[in-house]
């Protein structure tokens, strides 16, 4: 594949902006380059892109994650594409500003549409994607849904490319990738945000991808088990990095104090929840208050804690 | 497995065709407006389920209760209240619905003639905005029914598991619990008394496509569900696909204390799950 010069970037992004498909980006990031994902080096061969605080929609283009990417000697390995392939191609460009290096790995850190929506953008390049062993299981009963849920909210033009890819290179347990002097760490965990949840640590900088693992700011979002994630705390705080790179949240955000907020969400919620259980309060009724303390501290409370409240009662009331 | 799964699919294809037809229209309609949206898919949908039969509004026979919005899509609470009316007599049947949904006939349930069931609380799986509904039978074979408009939950919350191992690791295990009563029960020698009755099951829905294989992945379901007390029933259930991933059911019914609650379930994999509590006379 050709790469794009600037000169074809810039009229695609003219094109694009006819079409009033980019206008929130150019809008929002006149210092970037047309076309490209306004990414930053947060440490020497680190790029991250830090994503809104807001539910995926068309004038966001369903850029809300953090999404990025690692260069080392030989090789490139993007972590995350983003919610829309619009997302993805800002952010392959934005790869190919920086650097003519082989893309060799895209890494789905879980399922959820904001991380993957943007994979297709990645098709040719030669890239593998890499996934948690749980993931392709989890798109498959998951995807035709994304795919259809999101249509009101993102709308059919930028929906249109959207197609579910997943990964092919799966990973169990922990297993280790080569970028050419930079070695990543991959690891495969127990379902706590998802059942499909991977982190990436890249030990020549000490940065830590916590995929959605780890929340800042914005509500985590329960979709695989409170207590499983509970329970891995120790172990994800354990891991040896200077500053991490949240799913979502400012980045990069100092290791391990990143996981304190979420920490207390989920002492919180599983405590008001466990109460309701133990009153017999029915689940409609208790996720109504439970966390209610907590209201203040995020965004996108409302949007989110009922939904957490119901999915943790439905799995605390088996303890 | 393909001959497992092709007899279902056969209808649920349809179902799906219908559901697809029908969800475009109370999407737009719902963001439009405030009113009600139209019943285009029920209307489509009640010949099938219930062929010629007049359906009554239920006038406070039966209530539903469901959140307007759907904030887990896999987890969507619905509360059912029943009254017995001397004209129509006792409800011995009640078919629940989500319109919307790829399967839309949720579970049908049946009451033994003296459980005396006053109120059922189950969850569901909500795909997209949907009506749920519920049609009781009463003993004279009159159809009554009610409804409840429910908008899906958007974001990424997607009527599917969220821990899959989990959910197969412990398959079949069951959980009940008793509320305590206030109220005597209206048969001699019973109370009216709460009870929770949990099963781990991951309740498959079969219409998901695997990416890769394009297969379907099979449907793996709890089909039949009978609780029983001593000799008498209180409850069946046949369900399918749009109740919840560990399915569970809240129901007041007459009980009987001092006599064992039993509770049997099978699945489409002709699984056979059951289990026996004693139901102490100090408990309720």
């Amino acid at each position: 594949m050709s790469q794009p010069t600037r000169r074809s970037v810039l009229k695609t992004g003219a094109f694009a902006a006819c079409c009033g498909l980019v206008h929130n980006r150019l809008a929002r990031a006149q210092s970037a380059v047309a076309g490209q994902l306004p990414v930053r080096e947060i440490s020497d061969g680190v790029w991250v892109f830090s994503g809104r605080p807001e539910m995926m929609n068309a004038a966001n283009e369903g850029e809300i994650c953090n999404v990025g990417f690692i260069v080392g000697d030989e090789a490139v390995a993007v972590i995350d594409s983003g919610g829309s392939v619009a997302e993805g191609r800002g952010l392959l460009r934005a790869i190919r500003e920086r650097t003519d290096k082989p893309i060799r790995y895209l890494v789905n850190t879980h399922m959820h549409p904001d991380h993957i929506f943007g994979n297709a953008a990645f098709d040719g390049t030669g890239v593998e994607i890499v996934g948690h062993r749980n993931l392709p299981r989890a798109l498959a009963g998951r995807g035709d849904y994304y795919l259809q849920s999101y249509r009101d909210a993102m709308g059919s033009q930028l929906m249109a490319d959207i197609r579910i890819v997943p990964p092919t290179k799966l990973i169990s347990g922990e297993e280790q990738i080569d970028l050419g002097k930079r070695v990543l760490t991959l690891k495969a965990w127990k379902p706590a945000h998802t059942d499909n949840d991977l982190t990436i640590f890249d030990e020549r900088s000490g940065t830590f991808f916590t995929g959605d693992l780890c929340f800042i700011d914005h509500l985590p979002t329960m979709d695989g088990s409170l207590l499983g994630w509970i329970a891995q705390l120790e172990e994800l705080g354990a891991v040896k990095a200077s500053s991490a790179v949240p799913g979502h949240g400012p980045a990069p955000s100092p290791w391990p104090q990143a996981l304190e907020p979420e920490q207390r969400y989920f002492d919180t919620l599983a405590s008001d929840i466990r109460k309701a259980i133990a009153d017999g309060v029915p689940m409609a009724e208790a996720v109504k208050t439970a966390a209610a303390s907590e209201r203040d501290r995020w965004r996108l409370f409302d949007e989110y804690n009922m939904r957490n409240a119901t999915a943790a009662f439905a799995e605390l009331e088996w303890e | 497995m393909t001959m497992k799964a092709k007899r279902p699919r056969s209808r649920t294809i349809a179902l799906v065709f219908l559901a697809l037809i029908g969800a475009a229209m109370p999407l737009s309609a719902g963001a439009q407006s405030t009113s009600l949206p139209d019943s285009k898919t029920w209307d489509g949908l009640k010949g099938d389920v219930f062929g010629q039969k007049p359906i009554e509004d239920a006038g406070g026979l039966v209530t539903i209760e469901a959140p307007k919005r759907a904030e887990d899509a896999a987890i969507v609470p619905v509360d059912l209240h029943f009254k017995t009316d001397a004209a129509t007599g006792r409800i011995k049947a009640v078919t629940l619905i989500v319109d919307e949904n790829p399967a839309p006939v949720a579970a049908v349930f049946k009451f033994g003639p003296d459980a005396g069931v006053t109120h059922l609380a189950t969850r569901l799986r909500v795909n997209a905005y949907s009506y749920v509904r519920a049609i009781a039978e009463t003993e004279d074979g009159k159809l009554h029914m009610t409804q409840a408009f429910v908008k899906a939950s958007g974001g990424c919350s997607a009527p599917a598991m969220k821990n899959q191992d989990e959910a197969l690791a412990s398959l079949g295990k069951m959980k009940l619990r008793v509320f305590t009563s206030k109220t005597p029960g209206n048969e001699p020698m019973t109370r009216a008394t709460e009870m929770q009755l949990m099963i781990r099951h991951p309740n498959n829905s079969g219409l998901q496509m695997d990416q890769v294989t394009r297969y379907y992945i099979p449907a793996h379901f709890i089909q039949g569900l009978t609780v029983t007390q001593g000799d008498r029933l209180i409850m069946s259930m046949e369900g399918g696909i749009s109740i919840s991933e560990d399915p569970n059911f809240r129901f007041e019914f007459d009980a009987r204390p001092g006599e064992d609650v039993k509770v049997e379930a099978a699945d489409t994999e002709g699984k056979k799950f059951q289990d026996e509590w004693p139901l102490e006379s100090s408990s309720l």
